[in-house]
């Protein structure tokens, strides 16, 4: 495969986006006093500001090259994780999460957990989601390395130094708020670089009726219905029916309940941008001004996807072939680019790319030193210390968080399929932890012992499930049926991850309910005031008017949705 | 001391809009094939340009008045 060619411009074009992510660094370290300053923001965002760092933060490298590659190999369904999985936990987190998590004051996730259980469930949460952080981050620099690699021809060693430096010294100088600021700048870049590859695209290939005239061969070639890669519900009646392989119940239950909402919810990733809000209401508002950009994210992520495979399919070649004889996906958006965008454009759209890498890797990279410092150091290791002390701390993590996920980028490199395991381990870890913040926020009886068994038990529930269930036609290992008897095959591997994650959510939701009646409440119910909903004054938001307020938005976010459901259904 | 961060994103967008409205008027019409025949660093070029200016009037405008409560 040739390389790309760039020109001097489109280096001016990338050069000019690293000074701007540098320079806002460089205003915001004054800003930085003390410890709150550092890792969270001051609490002091606006609600449009955190919201958009919010929904960039989540728009890592992984993201944009992920959702592209399933907008090809499953078609318009790759929609759901968006109008099923992420609107309604959104609208959720916000209208009735963030009370509790911005009125405990707490600093980070696994602090709320502390307030509301216990030390180990704390600990536990903090100890895994540190480690995950990591992994996460080294995987994306990996993912992004190689591509570039691939794509341009650049040094992989290069790309990771470069881009590992420039996120290390934005964080480094402004903490949290250089790194919200950042990611607006980034969510802006992403929007306006990708928008010129998809409307040339679709203004090609004939726009929407043409591209779906051009994913009738796609699926027809693939066995299915016509329809099948341009309609989200339609062919949800039955597994076999759909590219996905998945109906309409596991859809919804596995992808749209238990994955979506135990992310959306409890990732402090995301949570940590809404507490960085400068009020409740604005905390409330975060995840609800977030949801709208991201309603509309499809257009930018999945079509190029279908674009390509279409353009693949009818004029043949335009996906490289990757080893196991199927298009190589992943490249989807990088050969959109060098097919439509002249020098010029070329490093808009490659710039895209790096900003939607570093804004998920500054999340990851933030979340990381905030949980280290608060959660671990200031717990276990040197409790009692000066604030001063705390912040240089942070400034020492995120160095550590930064060189810990360039090792675990070049891990990446050594064992192909570290990849792969890590994913999985995540999935068994995050898959239970929403049944604890939804026992622990709503029903006041739940208790530490009972939060600590239903995550161990949850995790549990999903290695066995994983481990005795596999996809059809898999060999068992890494892709399920790892524990040898196979007592049930999914049409595909996508329904594996769901049914997991909804298995992973019932053995921590009884277990935690089982545990909590037959274990003594720790915490009275004075302790538990602001972290219960029970005990928990109702916000009062009378003074603003009604179309400003939470409620409202978040209802309107769920109409919209759902009206882009029906219309492409 | 706070820093509105419209200000860098008006900056940057119209700094990159005013190169490519530049580069597009100066380019070589072929290398335009591959976009279906449109000069896209103009037009596009010229879309970021505004789009940065707006920023930059926003920012400006706020400096104007006291911050909404």
């Amino acid at each position: 495969m040739p390389h790309i060619q760039l020109g001097t411009i489109d280096y001016a074009i990338l050069i000019i986006y690293f000074a701007f992510v540098l320079g806002i660094g460089w205003v915001l370290r004054r800003l930085v006093r003390n410890s709150e300053d550092f890792f969270i923001a001051g609490r002091s965002m606006p609600a449009w500001i955190a919201g958009l760092a919010f929904i960039s933060a989540n728009l890592g490298a992984q993201e944009v090259i992920g959702m592209a590659a399933s907008g090809a190999k499953y078609g318009i369904m790759t929609s759901h994780f968006y109008w099923v999985g992420a609107m309604p936990a959104m609208v959720f987190v916000g209208l009735f999460m963030m009370p509790f998590y911005y009125g405990s004051r707490a600093r980070s996730v696994p602090e709320y957990l502390k307030l509301r259980f216990d030390e180990k469930t704390r600990g536990l949460n903090a100890m895994t989601f540190a480690v995950m952080t990591i992994f996460s981050s080294g995987i994306s620099m990996y993912a992004l390395a190689k591509l570039l690699e691939l794509v341009l021809g650049w040094s992989f060693h290069a790309s990771i130094i470069v881009t590992g430096i420039i996120v290390l010294i934005y964080i480094f100088l402004g903490g949290l708020k250089s790194a919200i600021y950042n990611e607006v700048l980034q969510f802006f870049l992403i929007v306006l670089g990708f928008l010129p590859l998809v409307l040339l695209g679709l203004k090609d290939i004939g726009g929407w009726q043409g591209l779906t005239s051009k994913l009738a061969v796609v699926a027809t070639n693939a066995g299915f219905e016509p329809g099948a890669w341009s309609h989200s519900w339609k062919y949800t009646d039955a597994a076999t029916h759909n590219p996905m392989g998945i109906e309409w119940f596991g859809l919804i239950m596995g992808l749209g309940f238990a994955m979506s909402f135990g992310y959306w919810c409890t990732d402090f990733l995301v949570v940590q941008r809404a507490m960085a809000a400068g009020s409740m209401t604005a905390a409330r508002r975060t995840p609800l001004i977030a949801a709208w950009p991201k309603m509309f994210m499809p257009l930018l992520v999945i079509l190029p996807g279908m674009l390509a495979i279409g353009l693949h399919a009818t004029r043949g070649g335009f996906l490289p072939i990757g080893s196991d004889g199927h298009p190589n996906y992943n490249l989807a958006i990088p050969m959109l680019l060098a097919h439509y965008l002249p020098t010029g454009l070329l490093g808009l759209g490659l710039t895209a790319l790096m900003a939607s890498f570093m804004s998920g890797m500054a999340g990851n990279v933030t979340a990381f030193n905030t949980v280290w410092t608060y959660d671990i150091y200031q717990t276990y290791v040197r409790p009692g210390q000066t604030d001063r002390h705390y912040l240089r701390v942070g400034h020492a993590a995120t160095v550590f968080g930064i060189l810990a996920s360039i090792v675990a980028a070049y891990a990446a490199t050594r064992f192909n399929n570290i990849n792969d395991i890590l994913q999985l381990v995540f999935s068994f870890v995050n898959g239970p932890l929403f049944a604890t913040f939804l026992l622990g926020m709503f029903w006041k009886r739940s208790t530490g012992h009972g939060a600590f068994a239903g995550l161990l038990t949850g995790t549990i529930t999903a290695a066995l499930h994983y481990g005795l269930t596999m996809p059809q036609g898999a060999t068992p290992g890494i892709h399920g049926g790892f524990l040898g008897a196979t007592l049930h095959a999914y049409p595909s591997e996508m329904a594996l991850n769901f049914w997991t994650a909804l298995f992973a959510w019932t053995g921590c939701f009884i277990t935690t309910i089982v545990v909590s009646l037959l274990t003594k409440r720790t915490k009275t119910d004075d302790e538990l005031r602001g972290l219960v909903y029970s005990l928990t004054p109702r916000v009062e938001e009378e003074s603003m008017p009604w179309y400003k307020r939470p409620v409202a938005l978040g209802v309107a976010v769920l109409v919209v949705s759902a009206i882009l459901n029906l219309i492409f259904w | 001391m706070n820093l509105d961060v419209r200000w860098p994103i008006g900056g940057m967008f119209s700094i990159i809009g005013a190169i490519l409205v530049v580069y597009g008027l100066l380019s070589d019409p072929a290398i335009y094939t591959r976009s279906l025949g449109i000069n896209v660093n103009l037009w596009w070029g010229l879309a970021l340009l505004l789009f940065g200016l707006a920023m930059l009037a926003f920012a400006y405008r706020a400096t104007r008045r006291p911050p909404p409560v």
